[in-house]
């Protein structure tokens, strides 16, 4: 876990290489390309990328147009402005119309920090699963993005992806196999598993080692695709370990926590605590203070956990 | 010149309109005839199409931004030969491939799925990026309704557009005046619509669209303008061509009964 890398600069990164291939690619941005990092794109493939200025919803129908004589588009906002403000119009010109474009969404969730609870989106990846035919993924680390937005590029369909402003640290190696749809056991377990997703699997991998310490033998399970759904691992860990967490930096409200319910009660309905932004708007301060604040680090992991009966 | 072929073709167009909203029971019959004549001008003279491949590469593209007005869009395609008129008549039918607003993946010549009103304009602007960059030598077609300016997102594609001097790239503005609550004047002022779409840096033309001679010309002068897109707001009549809906707000979104739909055909006199 040396090395730390935020999601979004990842994405910068990969977008450059997979540009150099691919030269259908596309890449819009609406004014944030210095943030969400499709600048590094821009400078590379000026011919290619689309600043639409401050214009989420023209941007995303657009996106759209673009998609649908043969381009694959990333069209990039901050998580906010994209899942929320462009919802409806991501839903029927791009859902609807099965349009080839990758919706990349960065400063997700209460690590945007500073900028406080308007920019503070918990509220995404509720929103884009209940989209048919969306794929909708949420990267943990830089490498697991890298690998993620490839294969998302690679297929031809509408996908939403997760990307955050905060550097995360990076514990998947190059070589790890890193599959759209699976998830990942980062660590095996038989009295609990944690199921995270995005920067909450860094989380559980602290609180796993802590209570490891306490003798408790934690699962940890990082689900980078929340749609498809990998219902099988999840399934299975429940019959294995019988209790269940799920952490994400999102809403308790329709996000990884309801998406695991829902497979949890069709087909192994086991206790299930979930950890993540309860049901209130964020605020300004630094990520950090945020995350605890609000309920998002390891501890919060540990606490449900020992809430179990653990 | 003699525009009575289209004229007639036109006729054919609204007596597809009226018959397959009179079986569904429901539909928008108003804006369907007062887009009538720009719909046929485009897809019997004005657009290079191949309803035998429908996806053939460097096609014009049309998108009924106004998505409501599917009927219109249906019946032309149906003359057109893409496929069967009695197939339009299913319209809004539970299983039917013709649905309330045209869905792209259910209707050959359907270029984008339309119906939440801006988002095809919107999508248009990026279709005309799309060719551009592809070096597709194909024209973009959206039309909108006046009551559809008054959507934020419209704007927002209206700057981009001019932004990236997408001249391949031509709008038509069905302006009847009219839309669900009244005229537009009373429910939310759109006007003036010349002045909005000059100042956004867009080719402006205005028209009288029943005119088929006006029509014609106004394609040709957005296909003459380069580095800029072209505006073309028709002057309409919503129900064109039926007396007894011409004008009326009321003819909007409802369907006529078998005894209306009776006169109205025959006063439209065309085949369907």
């Amino acid at each position: 876990m040396a090395d730390k890398m935020a999601t979004r600069q990842a994405y910068g990164q990969v977008l450059v290489e997979i540009g150099a291939k691919n030269k259908d690619l596309v890449v819009m941005d609406a004014d944030l390309s210095k943030s969400t990092m499709t600048a590094e794109f821009a400078n590379v493939y000026p011919d290619r990328f689309f600043n639409m200025g401050i214009a989420e919803t023209n941007m995303y129908a657009a996106a759209a147009g673009i998609a649908h004589t043969g381009k694959t588009v990333c069209a990039s906002t901050f998580a906010m402005f994209a899942a929320g403000r462009a919802f409806e119009i991501i839903r029927n010109s791009i859902g609807y119309t099965k349009a080839n474009v990758k919706i990349c969404a960065t400063h997700a969730g209460i690590t945007v920090g500073e900028d406080g609870a308007t920019h503070q989106t918990f509220e995404d990846l509720a929103l884009m699963r209940t989209i048919p035919g969306m794929t909708v993924v949420n990267p943990s680390d830089g490498v697991s993005a890298k690998e993620l937005i490839r294969q998302c590029v690679d297929m031809n369909g509408p996908c939403y992806i997760r990307l955050g402003r905060a550097a995360v640290p990076t514990f998947y190696a190059e070589d790890d196999e890193i599959v759209l749809g699976q998830g990942n056991m980062l660590r095996g377990g038989r009295d609990v598993t944690v199921i995270a997703t995005g920067i909450m699997v860094a989380e559980a991998m602290a609180a796993a080692e802590e209570l490891a310490g306490k003798g408790i033998d934690v699962r940890v399970i990082d689900i980078h695709t929340i749609k498809p759904l990998d219902e099988e691992i999840i399934i299975r860990a429940a019959e294995q370990t019988g209790k269940i967490v799920t952490a994400e930096e999102h809403s308790v409200i329709g996000g990884l926590g309801s998406a695991v319910a829902e497979v949890l009660v069709k087909n192994c309905p086991v206790p299930v605590r979930m950890v993540g932004q309860s049901d209130t708007f964020g605020e300004s301060g630094k990520p950090d203070q945020l995350k605890e604040k609000y309920g998002m680090t390891a501890k919060d992991i540990v606490h449900a956990v020992h809430s179990l009966g653990l | 010149m003699d525009y009575s072929k289209f004229e007639q073709m036109a006729a054919n167009v609204r007596t597809g309109v009226i018959k397959a909203i009179a079986a569904a029971g429901s539909g928008h019959p108003g804006g369907s005839l007062s887009a009538a004549d720009i719909v046929t001008a485009l897809y019997f003279n004005e657009m290079n199409i191949d309803p035998s491949n429908p996806k053939m590469g460097g096609r014009d593209r049309f998108i009924l931004s106004k998505g409501h007005a599917g009927p219109v869009q249906y019946a032309a395609l149906a003359l057109r030969g893409y496929f069967r008129h009695e197939d339009v008549l299913t319209l809004r039918k539970l299983g039917s491939n013709f649905q309330g607003h045209p869905n792209m993946h259910e209707v050959p010549g359907i270029e984008m799925s339309t119906g939440s009103l801006g988002q095809g304009f919107a999508a248009a602007g990026g279709m005309a990026i799309g060719c551009k960059l592809s070096g597709d030598p194909g024209r973009i077609y959206v039309l909108l309704g006046d009551g559809e300016l008054q959507e934020g997102i419209v704007w927002e594609a209206a700057m981009s557009a001019a932004h990236y001097h997408l001249d391949n790239l031509c709008a038509i503005v069905d302006w009847n005046g009219l839309q669900i609550d009244g005229k537009n004047d009373d429910v939310m002022k759109v006007a003036p619509i010349d002045e909005k779409f000059k100042a956004f840096g867009w080719n402006v033309v205005v028209i009288n669209g029943h005119d088929f001679g006006e029509i014609f010309s106004a394609f040709d002068a957005a296909k003459a303008c380069k580095g800029k897109p072209t505006v073309i707001i028709a002057k309409t009549h919503k129900g064109r061509g039926v007396s007894f809906m011409e004008d009326q707000a009321g003819w909007h979104g409802k369907a006529p009964n078998a005894e209306e739909a009776e006169a109205a055909i025959k006063e439209l006199g065309g085949e369907f």
